[in-house]
């Protein structure tokens, strides 16, 4: 299976390169657990539950953000780029292993900011710890996908949030849901099936991302 | 092993390429001259399957597999080693026996003593030194070379020519250069661009 050796290969890579750098995980740990600080101190006492499940998936979405900004920068900034295109592997590996990749980052940085958001709101269930990890694939393919495209552009910061927002809205509507209603089974399929159909649509575009 | 009729490219408004014709046989070495902005970069981004023409035919018989392609930057990762570098590519190329062959090109091109360093920390010229281990770590049958000689000290110009000449006839050679000079032995055909 080589399409797997490649995507190990590169997955490999992405990893090696944060344990070296250490420039994308430090900081998706920081904002989530000083956004959880900062509505901590700012929402008032009397706030609900629910209030407070929808900060925690602002959280999710805007430290996925963090990450996935910072997801194609080695690339760029080194321009390593061309040298990935160019290797006879299919391109859909790049993809593949950034996402995985940036997967491994977000949750990480939820493994260590969801106790924080307990200690100061309320506790996760279950059901949350599922839908967050669904979201999180979602938002990785996605989230990869777009900046790809966005990495080539001179307004990349702008552009990441402008193209992966809209396309996060059914994500959060999915999250939300399954973290606050009684019977969570309906949403978590929708998350289920949101990642399923853009995996399979990022994975099979992604070769038109990548060449000119 | 290259046909070219004219070929161009524009960006937008701005035509960088114009009228391109180029005849490169197996085994050929092909020169590329021309003054700075005469698309001597996207002449070779294309034929190495980088860029897309916007004008004229194309055919290159060889698949991406097949190419090595030496740009301006290096196309490594500064944060690892020449080794995990040269890893990298040595399985995204599917070359087998790998090991050995990243062991061979790094003594010849005397980066054996430094594969553990993290290229961040190596010379220009020991970059390019590592460029061209990873241009030739798959053993192409196509070379495409955009100033090869940049940055490479004498006894880096030294193995670069030594591997020209060993390699010329068995593989085919698109090289640009500013001195046409250094590369006039090995040459067989010459693309002027204005």
């Amino acid at each position: 299976m080589n399409y797997f050796a490649d995507v190990r290969a590169l997955t490999r890579k992405d990893l090696l390169l944060e344990l070296r750098a250490r420039d994308t995980l430090p900081a998706m740990l920081l904002f989530v657990v000083a956004v959880f600080v900062v509505f901590h101190f700012s929402l008032p006492s009397s706030s609900s539950d629910l209030a407070a499940n929808g900060l925690l998936w602002v959280a999710i979405v805007f430290t996925a953000l963090l990450g996935l900004g910072r997801a194609f920068v080695p690339e760029r900034e080194q321009r390593v780029f061309d040298g990935l295109v160019l290797a006879p592997s299919d391109r859909s590996a790049i993809w593949l292993a950034k996402s995985i990749a940036t997967f491994a980052f977000l949750a990480l940085a939820e493994a260590l900011a969801l106790p924080v958001f307990a200690l100061f709101f309320h506790g996760v269930d279950g059901t949350t710890i599922a839908a967050v990890v669904l979201a999180d694939l979602g938002i990785c393919a996605v989230g990869t996908f777009v900046g790809a495209m966005a990495v080539v552009t001179r307004a990349r910061e702008l552009l990441l949030p402008l193209l992966f927002l809209p396309l996060a809205i059914p994500i959060l509507i999915g999250g939300v849901g399954a973290s606050v209603v009684d019977a969570p089974g309906r949403y978590l399929a929708f998350l289920g099936l949101y990642d399923a159909l853009f995996a399979l649509v990022c994975w099979a575009a992604f070769e038109y991302v990548v060449t000119e | 092993m290259i046909t070219a009729r004219k070929l161009g490219k524009s960006f937008g408004e701005k035509r960088v390429l114009r009228g391109v014709d180029l005849e490169l046989a197996r085994g050929g070495f092909a020169v590329v001259t021309g003054p700075n902005g005469s698309g001597k970069t996207t002449l070779l981004r294309i034929c190495a399957g980088l860029t897309l023409p916007t004008d004229g035919e194309l055919h290159v018989d060889a698949d991406r597999a097949q190419v090595g392609y030496l740009g301006h930057e290096p196309l490594v990762y500064r944060e690892l080693t020449a080794l995990e570098n040269l890893e990298l590519y040595g399985r995204l190329y599917r070359i087998p026996e790998w090991r050995e062959r990243i062991g061979m090109v790094l003594e010849r091109f005397g980066l054996w003593d430094v594969r553990h360093e993290r290229v961040a920390s190596y010379s220009r010229g020991m970059t390019q030194r590592l460029a061209l281990c990873r241009v030739l770590l798959h053993d192409p049958a196509l070379l495409v070379l955009d100033e090869p000689h940049t940055a490479l000290d004498a006894q880096g110009v030294e193995l670069l020519d030594t591997q020209l000449a060993e390699l010329r006839g068995e593989r085919t050679f698109l090289v640009s250069t500013h001195d046409p000079a250094r590369v006039a032995p090995f040459a067989t055909a010459q693309v002027a661009l204005a």
